[in-house]
Order: C-alpha cells, then structure tokens, then sequence
C-alpha cells in the first residue's frame, strides 16, 4: 500500500497530461466534426467531395502516424510548413482525426432525421439554417450519445500515443515505474485510473441520455 | 353546407397547367385550380392520382416542372413561351409560401419540442414575434382545438387524433390565409378521425380558405362547396360537391364513389 502511495505522484502528473490531451481534443474536435458533417451532406458536390477525401485521409491512415507526420514531417513541407512544439503537434493530429470520427456520427445522426421534420419545418416559414439549429440538430443529439460516448472512452485511451512524442502522460509516466522498480503495479494503478476516468464518462453520457428521454415518455 | 362567401377578384391560389415529373413518370399532366377566398375544396381521387402532389407543388414542397402558380396574385412559379420554369427568389418563394399553412398525414411535430412549444417556435423564429405575446396566442388556439390540458406534454404522449389537431394549431399559429391539407385523417385510427374533422369544420365556418386532400366522403360531402376529382394525374372532374356525390358525371368518378361508399 505505501509504495501505491509512493508512485501516486508521477501518475497524477501523468493522468494531468491524458485529461489536458483529452478535454483540449473533445473541445475542437466536437464542433470541427459538426461543421464536416454539414458539409459533408451539403448539396455543393465540390464541398461534400473534398470533405469526403479528407474522412477518407483520416480514417485511412493510422493515427499515431498523422501525430509523427505532424511533428517531424510538416516543418519541411514547403509554404504550409511549420514546427510545433510537442503538444500542439498532438493536439493538432487527434482533432483532425477525431473530427473525422465525429463528422461521420453526426452525419449519420442527421441522416436518421425524417423527412417530415424538414418539411414540417418549411411549410411554417423557417430557413434551412433555422430548420438544422432548432429541428434537426436537438433531435440529433439524442441519437448519436451511444456512439458518441464510445468514441469518446477510445479518446481517452488514445491519448496514450503521444508517448512518441516524449510527453509524459498516465501510461508513460506508469510504464517508466515499471521500468525503474522492475513491478507490474504501476500498471494495475493506471488501470484503474483508465478506468475511473471511462466510468465517470460512462455516467455522464448516460445522465444525457436519461434527460434526453423525456421526449419519448 | 356552408354559404359560399362571395368570390373576390384575385383568386387566392391560381394554378395553371402544372406539370410534374418524378423521372420518367409523369405524376401531373396540366393541372390547374383556381381558388377563392373562403373556399373550401375537397380534391379526391384513387392513391397515385396526383392528389397529394399537386397540393406539395402549390406550397414549394415539390417544384413543378411547368406551369404556372400564383398566390393571392404574386408569382411563385411561371412558365415562358420556351418551356423554361422560373421560381420566384428564395426570400420571395418563402413569403408567399408562409400565406399557406399545411397539416400533414404524419403530423410532423416537433418530438423534442412541448406541445406550446411547437406552436410559438415559428412565430418566434420566423416572424420574430415576442414569447410574451405569442403564449396566450397558443393558448386560445390550443383551446379552440381542445388541447389546452395538454399544453406541456411532448407529442409522443398524444394520440394521433391529438397530434394532429396540435398540427392544425401550430399551422393557424403563423396566421396563414390559406390552409392545405394533406390527407389529414389517413394515418388514424377511425374513432380518431372525428375530432380532427371538427377542427376542420369549424376552421370551415371561420371562412378559411381550404384546400384539402381527403378520402373522408362524408367529410368532403357536407364541408367543402367544391369537389375536384383527380385520377393519373389528371383533373377528370370538378364540380359543387352536392352535385358531384349526388350525380358524378364522369365514369371514372362513379367507379371510384361506388368503391368508397
């Protein structure tokens, strides 16, 4: 017990890392992926192609090599070139592949939306923007809170691919114990924070969607 | 019956010739409609006549593909001597078609939205209409349909007679001149119908303008004053509805009256 206390330190440092990671990355990536997932069902083909390929680049290519490509290859692409410090360049890698995510959940999540509820919308006057912010997406949510919270428990985990990039987050901080004092319970420990951390998101979706349910009461 | 008020000079809905396509199939071939004010017209005719479509085009919710629409006399769509349809601009299209309101066969309320909130949201969206003043609007029209009780329920917990009368609130709430009716009973269970079609019958006696798609013989034989009978797209037959149930002329009527009553 006293040498779970002894390492608790460094873990917290590292679970102040993965949370910084975690919450900077659902903060950005929410809206760019809503604003994908518009243009995405827009009626301009050249828009709704183009976002398209960029879901396709995301999606397609491993995450951890969009985070190494960021930090190591961008600086020497000519004109858009520039070097970012180690968080940014992760930060910047996990918002455009989760918005990429994200993009495809809300277009399935507006999608899923009846046709009626547009015309019923048009026929009293309101204007396409209207209809998206006041019908289609407060029904949207509702629908998309399962997959939305199983994307965002992956996020959690996730963040433990900036480890390439020499940050010290929980499973980094963890596995350098394990290293130094040759015992596998810095693991056990970062587990259980894992999973403390997926628990209290677990609760929180499911609060949302118990309030969301008194529609269909 | 109801007395046919007298008819004013500028028709409110004027249809001309209007043509419609899904693909190949030609839903509408040269139908046409004029309307005046406080008349109510019950247009009938088998599934797949056209019925349906050609209130959908009068309102924007489909375009035509040629013909002409004018609402209380401006241009929603026209027609030039090439065959080109022309809409009128955006801004333009959405003003005259909020002089229309429409209830559907499905309702289509709001299902996040409380009843009182469905009916204020266009108002206060659209028309920019304070909450203060649109409520008690709401109210009165919600206790006109005789739904006031049901003021803060979510429609998944109204029947389907229920919704649709909170429908026809919502659409009286934007104070339209001309209501359309899209089958307004077909999704409900029979004992449902008839307080849906007194909402209807009073909105009649009000001297609303109407213009409804209807299977409800009974409904369109002692409410409307004119029937127009449709079948493949076509108008077969458009008379006053005592002397349309009384004697159709047209074989096809006939055929269809006999299978329906």
């Amino acid at each position: 017990m006293d040498y779970i206390f002894s390492i608790l330190g460094p873990l917290i440092t590292g679970t102040g890392v993965t949370l910084k990671m975690f919450l900077v990355t659902i903060v950005l990536a929410v809206p760019l992926g809503l604003a994908l997932a518009l243009a995405r069902i827009s009626h301009w083909p050249l828009l709704s192609g183009l976002v398209n390929a960029y879901i396709w680049l995301m999606r397609g290519t491993p995450l951890m090599l969009q985070m190494l490509f960021i930090y190591f290859a961008l600086p020497f692409v000519p004109v858009v070139g520039i070097r970012l410090p180690d968080f940014p360049a992760a930060v910047v890698a996990f918002v455009l592949n989760y918005a990429a995510y994200f993009a495809e959940i809300f277009r399935a999540g507006i999608q899923s939306i009846d046709r009626g509820q547009y015309e019923g919308a048009k026929v009293l006057g309101l204007t396409y923007a209207q209809t998206m912010r006041r019908i289609v997406l407060p029904q949207m949510v509702r629908r998309i809170l399962p997959p939305v919270s199983n994307e965002t428990i992956t996020l959690v985990k996730d963040t433990s691919l900036i480890y390439v990039l020499a940050m010290n987050d929980l499973l980094r901080a963890a596995r350098g114990i394990v290293q130094r004092d040759f015992t596998t319970t810095p693991f056990i420990v970062a587990a259980a924070f894992y999973l403390a951390m997926t628990l209290v998101l677990t609760w929180g979706f499911q609060y949302l969607e118990k309030r969301y349910d008194v529609h269909d009461q | 019956m109801i007395n046919n008020p007298p008819m004013m000079n500028k028709p409110m809905i004027k249809a001309e010739g209007l043509h419609k396509r899904f693909g190949h199939n030609e839903v509408l071939k040269g139908v046409s409609l004029e309307m005046g004010k406080g008349e109510v017209i019950a247009v009938i005719g088998p599934s797949g006549s056209g019925k349906s479509t050609f209130l959908r085009c009068l309102n924007h919710l489909e375009t035509i593909n040629s013909g002409r629409i004018e609402i209380e006399g401006e241009v929603l769509a026209s027609t030039d001597t090439a065959g080109h349809c022309q809409y009128a601009p955006d801004a333009d299209v959405r003003r005259i078609c909020r002089k229309m309101g429409m209830v559907f066969q499905h309702f289509n309320l709001f299902p996040h939205l409380t009843v009182l909130q469905n009916i204020i949201e266009a108002p206060i969206t659209v028309k920019g209409v304070k909450r203060e003043e649109i409520v008690p609007v709401a109210e009165e029209l919600l206790r006109k349909v005789g739904l006031l009780a049901k003021r803060d329920s979510y429609p998944a917990r109204l029947s389907g007679g229920q919704k649709q009368r909170v429908a026809i609130a919502r659409a009286l709430a934007m104070e339209p001149d001309i209501m359309l009716f899209d089958e307004p009973t077909s999704a409900l269970d029979p004992e449902l119908t008839g307080e849906v079609l007194r909402s209807m019958r009073q909105l009649a006696e009000e001297h609303m303008t109407m213009l409804v798609v209807t299977h409800e013989m009974g409904f369109a034989r002692e409410v409307a004053q004119r029937v127009i009978f449709m079948d493949h797209g076509e108008i077969v037959e458009e008379r006053p509805a005592a002397e349309f149930f009384a004697s159709p002329a047209h074989p096809r009527s006939r055929a269809f009256l006999d299978n329906m009553l």
